[in-house]
């Protein structure tokens, strides 16, 4: 392989852009992918650690039964709000828009994405779409208070910015189905010579699976949230049983969508790990077709399990065992995945950095999510659980644990190539384990909570809740030092930390090719693609040297 | 899990439950021992070492078809499990009595075939009891803990939930279902009492009536009653 290894004079791509502007505009217009990637980076970021912020007064305000800092309906669009941020502007964003983007391109051995204007004009459709749901809460009206599923009747009669707050997730639906456009375009027409579909890296495998869905199931949700704005506005009869409407086709239209949306969550974080591992246990992934196809599968089943999300809906009981069942043959693609990322390190030569000890967190935690989905996807249990804490506490596990943390593990694992710094790795460490203890204090009292009967969104609770919402609150303050401190040590790298190698990790695929940080165009010459992606004896051609 | 220490079911739901919870939780855990240890125990065997060469093993049909297959086997068997479990609780038995629930933000209403109006719910034991649940606004679920059951109340349309209570006792009711303000102040209870108490109260003429020793049906149970939360007061 020609590994385009740049002469160290080259420019990259902070010191020349692709527009004739400079400074923040130089970025603001700038149609490089990498640079569309960072400002998402910072944006999302930033709404994640609001997110965060947010969830700690939650947690505050249920350290004791009663009310302790806030009042009810400030409590209920708390959660609202924080559910919102975190689902629409942090977590179905997050990976295929900050590392898809970023590393799409330089996996496949491209210059840039197919449409890079319209992936600019898919972050300026984000940037409106969070202006909205900021503009929904200081204007009259107040703050949404319908929790992030927007369930009607409720929020057709809720007097608050319901329809200002939904049309923000309209739109940022957009935002969604233009990158996904851009990024299947991509992979099917700029992959480099010989990079056959075979020769994918694992991250673009999911990337594009989870395009296909963005693709695919967002409009559903753009058309549900129209319904739901003319149903309000004209009082036309759709969803509202007062109007002759019907709330549960608003609940299957809405979950149509909101389920497959679940992995778009899940998908991007899991083509991470598939990169991480090799890279760290230098050996080639076991049961590469195996976890690639079963992307697929996971993306294609995902759309056929939306009404476990109804099971005490009061669909008729036909409907619950099908969707039961189907439920549970979804779980087995992940489950797949999960042996082969733990054979991969088998006879490997395993150095636990960073970003490895990441996807360790990660696997532990994310199997605890999918396992106790197993529990809910059950007929007998879920009609206990729904509802609940329990679901609380899984699907914390499932997007924060599973996703969350692989947000982190990406971070830990590209930043040296996005910015051409190191970290401090005894730091990187101790926020790796601290997370593990913050986030089980955190989340696991809340699956015994749900087992005892607590429902969620309670403002108040009953007294015999009290004991395990104070270690989960307690629980709550450690992840927010944990979380000062695995930003903290990156904002400190950035400004302070020692220049990076290149390739400090001994990775192989084809981002690992090129400088770090890379040139505008990537590569000083587009490689031709003689290896499958993770073939480590590629390690001596790139005169890697391990120290 | 707390009826299962003390050995002592709330109501038959409550005994499927937490079987099928049990049955589920059992080899959720073996399976995430499993792979833990099997990472963990990777991450130091074959930790990085000088000289130390790491082997290229790219897949295993017979693998794939183990841990395809197995695990079929199991989550199928779940899914057995918690469907047949699921089917006894929502079987609608011929004798059931039925009370007409009707949910509003944010209180309940019982309404009994004799015209009895109530806020509690008060139900003979070792009886089959049909709710059928209406809303007069938004979405709510009738929710008892202690059973393992709810279902949701959605307007324009009539849900139904069926139990049998084992015991006499008093079990909250908790609305499960978000529905605005006060959904986390919407809580009542199930009082269920020997069906000769029951029937005493059920054939006084004064239909607003609460039925009386009300206090001693209460006192063998260990549950929180309504009066804990609104007692403990907001608002
Ligand atoms: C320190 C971090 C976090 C804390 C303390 C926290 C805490 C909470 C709490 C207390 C609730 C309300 C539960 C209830 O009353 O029903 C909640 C709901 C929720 N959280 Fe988090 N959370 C955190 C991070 C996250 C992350 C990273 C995500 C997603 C990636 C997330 C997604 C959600 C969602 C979707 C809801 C449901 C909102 C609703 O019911 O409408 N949270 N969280
Ligand atoms: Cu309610």
């Amino acid at each position: 392989m020609s590994n385009g290894t740049v002469a160290a004079t080259e420019k990259n791509f902070y010191e020349e852009g692709t527009s004739r502007h400079k400074g923040i505009l130089g970025w603001l217009l700038s149609t490089d992918h990498k640079r569309i990637g960072l400002m998402y980076l910072v944006t999302i970021a930033s709404f994640f650690i609001v997110g965060v912020i947010i969830g700690v007064f939650m947690r505050l305000e249920l350290i004791a039964p009663g009310p302790t800092i806030m009042e009810a309906q400030t409590y209920n669009t708390l959660f609202t709000l924080h559910g919102v941020i975190m689902i629409f502007l942090f977590i179905i964003p997050g990976l295929p828009a900050i590392f898809g983007n970023f590393f799409l391109p330089l996996q496949l051995g491209a210059k840039d994405v197919a449409f890079p204007r319209l992936n600019l004009l898919s972050y300026w459709i984000y940037l409106i779409g969070a202006f909205l749901v900021l503009l929904s809460l200081v204007l009259p009206g107040g703050p949404i208070d319908t929790g992030w599923t927007f369930y009607i009747p409720y929020s057709v009669r809720s007097t608050t910015n319901v329809s200002l707050a939904i049309f923000a997730a309209f739109v940022l639906g957009f935002s969604s189905i233009l990158t996904g456009l851009n990024f299947i375009t991509t992979v099917h027409r700029l992959r480099a010579p010989g990079m056959t579909f075979f020769r994918m890296p694992l991250f673009v495998w999911s990337t594009y699976a989870t395009a296909w869905i963005q693709v695919i199931a967002t409009p559903v949700i753009g058309i549900t949230i129209l319904l739901v704005i003319i149903e309000r506005a004209f009082g036309v009869g759709i969803f509202d049983p007062a109007l002759g409407g019907d709330p549960i086709l608003f609940q299957h239209l809405f979950w149509i969508y909101s389920h497959p949306a679940v992995y778009i969550m899940i998908l991007p974080a899991m083509g991470v790990v598939s990169e991480i591992i090799p890279t760290f246990a230098r050996r080639t992934i076991f049961g590469y077709k195996a976890i690639a196809m079963s992307s697929l599968a996971i993306a294609f089943v995902g759309y056929l399990v939306w009404a476990h999300h109804m099971f005490t809906s009061g669909i008729s009981d036909t409907a619950r065992w099908i969707f039961s069942l189907l439920t549970f043959i979804v779980a087995l693609p992940s489950g797949v995945k999960v042996f082969n990322w733990v054979a991969t390190l088998y006879k490997g030569s395993i150095d636990p950095k960073p970003p490895f000890l990441w996807v360790m967190n990660f696997i532990v935690l994310f199997s605890i999510g999918g396992l106790t989905g197993l529990v809910v996807g059950s007929l007998s249990t879920d009609i206990h659980l729904h509802d609940t804490y329990f679901v609380v506490a899984h699907f914390h596990y499932v997007m924060f644990g599973g996703t969350g943390t692989i947000f982190f593990a990406a971070l830990y694992y590209w930043f040296p190539k996005m910015f051409g710094k190191s970290y401090n790795i005894k730091l990187a460490n101790v926020g790796v384990a601290l997370f593990f203890i913050a986030f089980n204090m955190l989340y696991f009292p809340k699956f015994i909570l749900g087992y005892m009967g607590m429902p969620r969104r309670y403002f108040d609770y009953l007294p015999e809740f009290q004991s395990l919402q104070l270690v989960s609150t307690i629980g709550s303050w450690l992840m927010l030092i944990t979380m000062i401190i695995v930003f903290g040590n990156l904002i400190h790298s950035l400004f302070k930390g020692k220049k990076s190698h290149s390739n400090p990790w001994g990775g192989v695929t084809l981002e690992w090719h090129t400088s770090s940080p890379p040139p505008l165009e990537n590569f000083h010459e587009i490689p031709t693609v003689n290896h499958e992606p993770y073939d480590f004896s590629q390690l001596k051609e790139m005169d890697y040297e391990s120290k | 899990m707390l009826a299962l220490l003390s050995g002592q079911a709330a109501a038959r739901s409550t005994d499927t439950v937490d079987n099928v919870m049990i049955y589920i939780v059992v080899i959720s855990v073996i399976l995430l021992l499993g792979v833990t240890a099997a990472m963990v125990y990777f991450v130091f065997k074959y930790h990085r070492k000088k000289g130390h060469k790491p082997k290229d093993i790219h897949g295993s049909v017979i693998l794939e078809a183990i841990w395809i297959g197995i695990p079929t086997l199991l989550v199928l068997s779940m899914f057995y499990y918690g469907y047949t479990g699921y089917k006894t609780i929502r079987a609608i038995p011929d004798d059931a009595f039925e009370i007409n629930v009707k949910a509003r933000m944010w209180e309940w209403e019982f309404n009994y075939e004799n015209g009895k109006k109530t806020d509690t719910l008060f139900v003979p034991a070792k009886q089959n009891i049909k709710l059928n649940l209406e809303s007069y606004d938004v979405n709510h679920s009738l929710y008892i803990p202690a059973f393992r059951i709810k279902e949701d109340v959605i307007a324009g349309r009539i849900n139904y939930l069926v139990f049998n209570a084992e015991q006499t006792g008093t079990y909250d009711i908790a609305c499960a279902e978000y529905c605005g303000l006060n959904h986390s102040m919407m809580y009542t209870a199930v009082v269920a009492m020997p069906q000769s108490e029951f029937d005493v109260w059920y054939n006084t003429k004064d239909v607003s009536a609460e039925p009386e020793n009300i206090e001693d049906t209460s006192a063998d149970s260990s549950a929180v009653t309504d009066s804990t939360l609104i007692g403990g007061g907001n608002q």
